[in-house]
């Protein structure tokens, strides 16, 4: 497209171009805003809604009946349970997930040679269908035929059944969790490393800082602040939403040990249609990611060195 | 370079520690496959042995090809992938570009919609809308798949932030051209804004191939079964415990997206770096 030299000059509009200007921004979002109402707007509300009733799928009617589904909530003891056990497993993923990402990505940066290698290698789950990869891993805790205990039992030691014990259960999907959310994590602080620049650790070294603890401490961690907020409000928020491994690997079982949230919203609402009660928890679990959002602009923040 | 962060560790050490945790990293994929290689006796003797006895068999591969309509899954994920990328960019892009650089009624008030919609998990919307296409009888078509994610505000934001940055002496020349507002979105505004695309893009496909929570919500059947759902059904209904069937139609479904990354590795990484931010 050639450019016109009197493109350079900004020339004040006339009313026409700017109620042309008007419609046209009308018209270019309708689709965007009609979807919007229609797919996340009213969906959103009915779903705040539904909450306060007693709707099931197929029954006949549908009645307003207040806080009722949230008193229920409370006295739910598999709802606790399956918070309770978010909870623990967000507790786990997160900061294994977020230390291992940055200790991985120092490591990474630090290297002459291979480093696309290593982003590569670490980043593969991300882009890997959860389904299979869960039955990877199905394969390789497996009691009997898994290679985990069949290498356990070669150095003399009994595996717990990793899966299908209540004591082991959390653990062994938190540690899937950590594997899958570490490469994501990594290229996220990779790209807030590039951003600071090598002069400021020249220069903290001719003043005297002699110790790479030191250096990190006192140039790479304040500069990496906003980096690390964002990727810490985003691994909480991505492991609160965790689902795949569960449904896929456990079914929340055994006994409810790995019941999760949205296993539970996904089992009362669409195995047993209480939509009514599922969507009571549905706004738990909103509740707890906008909760996590706001961590993140108005606690968080204020500690942030913004370099 | 090297010391430019004077690390205490040689860089031997280094890479030997990377190596050792990469090599564990990628453990489930070499066992995946692996067992997808070898015959079930040797998967049920539990042997420490990653090369199959004998070179290993195609068995497996076959016995998938012959159990499920294997392509026909995969066709589903693209048909679904596709669908959702190509109506969320028709519907962002000029989103995007009009709440970026046009100035009409109703702006401001719709960019405060698309940011509080990026606070919004889909997984909250889905019950109502479970409902509705039960109603309507959409459940186990390709429009259930697709409809619920044509509408990205992510991408709306994404669009608007990069568009923000292009010149507007760009979009004065395309008017004095005498190009309408339609067409310098789609001729002037799109081309520039490819990066962006390509990084949303890259995104969009990798989420919505891997998504399982609302494809369980909206199909039951075989069908429209994308990817992620097929392997749920080839392992109650016909693999059970042979890990070695299961374990190739895993690697199966898995190739293509981890194929198309280490074909693509930067524009990946990049794509999920700059939108890592709806995670």
């Amino acid at each position: 497209m050639p450019m016109s030299e009197a493109a350079v000059a900004l020339r004040p509009r006339s009313r026409a171009g700017r109620q042309g200007e008007s419609l046209a921004g009308l018209l270019l979002t309708l689709p965007a805003s009609l979807s919007y109402i229609v797919l996340l707007l009213a969906p959103t509300l009915a779903a705040v809604l539904l909450a306060f009733t007693d709707y099931e799928l197929g029954a006949p009617s549908i009645r307003w009946i207040g806080l009722e589904n949230f008193a229920e909530l409370a006295e739910d003891r598999g709802f606790q349970v399956s918070l309770r056990n978010t909870l623990v497993y967000v507790g786990i993923v997160a900061p294994a997930s977020i230390a291992g990402a940055l200790a991985l990505a120092l490591l990474i940066e630090s290297l002459t040679r291979g480093r696309a290698l290593f982003r590569a290698v670490f980043f593969l789950p991300v882009v890997s269908l959860p389904v299979a990869m869960a039955t990877a891993w199905q394969y390789l805790l497996h009691p009997t035929i898994g290679p985990v205990n069949a290498l356990l039992r070669d150095i003399g030691i009994a595996g717990p059944a990793w899966l299908t014990s209540s004591d082991t259960v959390l653990l062994s999907l938190a540690f899937i969790g950590i594997w899958e959310a570490i490469g994501f994590n990594l290229v996220l602080f990779l790209a807030g490393l590039t951003a600071i620049p090598r002069e400021l650790h020249h220069a903290a070294e001719v003043d005297g800082v002699k110790s790479t603890w030191e250096r990190f401490r006192l140039v790479t961690w304040p500069l990496l602040g906003p980096t690390t907020l964002f990727v810490v409000t985003i691994t909480l928020i991505r492991s609160v939403r965790t689902f795949d491994s569960v449904a896929v690997l456990t079914q929340g079982g055994p006994n409810r040990a790995s019941e999760v949230l949205l296993y539970t919203i996904y089992t009362e609402g669409f195995t047993f249609f209480r939509l009514g009660y599922s969507a009571a928890i549905t706004l738990v679990f909103l509740v707890i990611v906008l909760a996590l959002m706001l961590l993140q602009t108005r606690v968080l923040d204020k500690r942030v060195h913004y370099g | 370079m090297a010391d430019g962060r004077a690390n205490p560790w040689p860089e031997a050490a280094r890479l030997l520690v990377l190596g050792a945790l990469g090599l564990l990293f990628l453990m489930p994929y070499l066992w995946m496959v692996s067992a997808s290689l070898k015959p079930l006796d040797e998967i049920f003797r539990a042997s420490l042995n990653l090369i199959p006895e004998g070179g290993g068999t195609l068995r497996n591969y076959a016995r998938v090809l012959a159990e499920v309509p294997v392509l026909q899954y995969l066709w589903n994920g693209v048909v679904v992938c596709g669908g959702i990328l190509f109506f969320q960019l028709l519907f962002a892009v000029p989103a995007g570009y009009a709440i970026a650089k046009l100035d009409f009624p109703g702006r401001d008030w719709m960019f405060g919609a698309v940011m509080l919609g990026l606070l919004v998990p889909y997984h909250v919307p889905a019950l109502p809308l479970y409902v509705a296409f039960s109603w309507i009888g959409w459940l186990n078509t390709f429009a259930a798949l697709i409809v619920p994610s044509v509408i990205s505000v992510f991408a709306i934001f994404l669009f608007r932030q990069f568009f923000k940055a292009l010149p507007d002496e760009l979009i004065h020349a395309a008017r004095i051209d005498g190009m309408n507002e339609l067409s310098i979105v789609w001729r002037v505004i799109l081309p520039n804004a490819l990066p962006a695309a390509t990084a949303f893009a890259i995104f969009s496909v990798v989420a919505h191939w891997n998504d399982l929570f609302w494809p369980l919500i909206a199909v039951t059947g075989h069908d429209r079964a994308t990817p992620a759902l097929a392997i749920l059904y080839y392992r109650s209904e016909e693999a059970g415990d042979d890990f070695g069937a299961l374990m190739a139609a895993s690697a199966i479904m898995t190739a293509p997206l981890v194929l198309a990354f280490l074909v693509a590795q930067r524009r990946f990484v990049e794509g999920i770096a700059t939108t890592g931010l709806k995670g």
